[in-house]
């Protein structure tokens, strides 16, 4: 049977973690979470990603999957319940995989570069990069939504998954930064996304607390400070 | 859009190898098109409204809506033109050909790339991790003629570019990668992909001048890691 051993090698914080997570919940299947340790990687992670050895990996039956998004269609591809992540129009999907690239490959290495940053000036010039790809965004979600609360439409679709599993990132950055991404006035229709997303019933319980986040941001930030 | 168009465009550049890889899937569904040649070092208002938000090519238009992104093209080309597909219809044999798509382009393309527009110990790091790509590579082509195994597919397109660009970037950089002797299954592969019936019949840049062009690009881009890639570099 399809929904009979799912596994789903992860760790709570880690954004692409939570996007099988999401699609799991979604399609109503149930999975065992096998939380790695931070710092150490499994012998099974090693033997089911041996190219990448990077979290997560979905491990149906026997059959590992790696790379969140690839996991993310796979799901979609097995099975139909729920409903349909991926929109049915081949152009459509072909749109919302063109900013899930972007997400991945642009901003959210935007996003992360603001805590990198050294100085004011570098913090100001990258917070703006990241405002301007929310913008963009902002734009993609009002031609992929039809009017609708999601990305996907009236449900939680790719796109969604794809940029949602980072607000919590988001948050913290914001909070640590002490700076506004995430605007009422510059990105309206986000905004209001973002607290749909989060309270959504497939994402809320696999969104991790922004207090326990940013410990742990704070956690990895003084410990790469010591070595 | 006003008129629904159903002719299909391709907006490229001629040595692209982006390009190049929707060049083959078109011919091997055997779709007619209107290819658009768009000087990316001189580019027109076209690249901007088609793709505004990277203006690269390729870009396919197809019902007057446009679409960028290699990757992105071919899977719509798929799913859009159902006979010959590329893409298995297992789910899991499909996940397989997505990641060693992603894979090949990150650590084998991108590593390649670096080493091309690099020299000495950025040079050496570049050739050093493409080099293990390719052999993560070789060992995924043992005992098949291609990377889905009889039929030609979207692993064995997205990968093309190492069938006749490789060497060139090779030459041009005076770098080593692909030894015929250290990587058999993969000779053999790039035997199988040239000699297919539409692959041999395509458009290919010539030699004499990807040389010309990339040893320029060489020059240009060496010390600096191109904003393509930027976010791929790491500590080699």
């Amino acid at each position: 049977m399809a929904s009979e051993d799912v596994k789903i090698l992860g760790g709570w914080p880690s954004p692409y973690v939570m996007r099988p997570r999401i699609a799991l919940n979604i399609k109503s299947v149930n999975y065992e979470f096998l939380q790695e340790q931070f710092g150490s990687k499994s012998d099974l992670l090693l033997k089911s990603n041996p190219v990448y050895k990077k979290i997560p990996v979905m491990i149906h039956g026997e059959k590992p999957i790696c790379e969140s998004l690839i996991i993310v269609q796979y799901i979609d591809e097995v099975w139909d319940s729920g409903h349909s992540i991926l929109p049915s129009d081949p152009y459509d999907r072909a749109v919302a995989k063109f900013w899930a690239t972007y997400i991945d490959d642009k901003w959210f290495p935007g996003l992360r570069a603001i805590s990198r940053a050294e100085g004011e000036d570098a913090k100001k010039e990258a917070a703006e990069e990241v405002i301007a790809g929310l913008v963009l965004l902002e734009d993609a979600f009002i031609k992929c939504s039809k009017g609708k609360s999601f990305f996907g439409g009236e449900k939680i679709g790719y796109l969604d998954i794809a940029l949602g599993c980072f607000l919590a990132s988001l948050t913290v950055t914001e909070k640590m930064g002490n700076i506004k991404l995430l605007d009422e006035n510059k990105t309206p229709n986000l905004f209001k996304w973002a607290e749909k997303f989060s309270s959504d019933a497939a994402v809320k319980d696999v969104m991790p607390e922004t207090g326990k986040l940013m410990d742990f941001a704070k956690v990895l930030i003084a410990k790469s400070k010591a070595s | 859009m006003e008129n629904k168009d159903s002719t299909v465009k391709l907006v490229g550049f001629w040595v692209s190898p982006f390009v190049q890889r929707v060049r083959w899937a078109l011919k091997l569904k055997g779709i007619e098109y209107e290819y658009i040649e768009e000087d990316i070092f001189n580019r027109s208002h076209l690249l901007s409204e088609l793709n505004p938000v990277h203006q690269k090519v390729p870009v396919l238009v197809h019902n007057g809506k446009p679409l960028p992104e290699s990757f992105i093209i071919l899977e719509y080309i798929d799913e859009t033109w159902k006979h010959n597909p590329s893409l298995p219809q297992d789910p899991h044999e499909r996940a397989t050909a997505r990641f060693w798509a992603k894979f090949a382009e990150e650590k084998l393309f991108g590593a390649a790339w670096i080493g091309l527009c690099s020299e000495d110990d950025e040079q050496e790091g570049a050739v050093k991790s493409s080099i293990e790509a390719l052999e993560k590579i070789e060992e995924k082509l043992k005992g098949k003629n291609f990377f889905g195994g009889d039929r030609i597919g979207y692993v064995d397109i997205i990968n093309g570019w190492i069938s006749y660009m490789l060497p060139i970037w090779e030459e041009v950089a005076s770098m080593k990668i692909y030894d015929p002797m250290k990587f058999p299954a993969v000779t053999s592969w790039i035997s199988n992909f040239r000699e297919h019936p539409v692959i041999k019949e395509e458009y290919l840049p010539s030699k004499d001048e990807m040389i010309v062009y990339f040893q320029w690009r060489r020059k240009v881009l060496k010390g600096t890691y191109p904003p393509m890639f930027s976010n791929l570099v790491k500590k080699i």
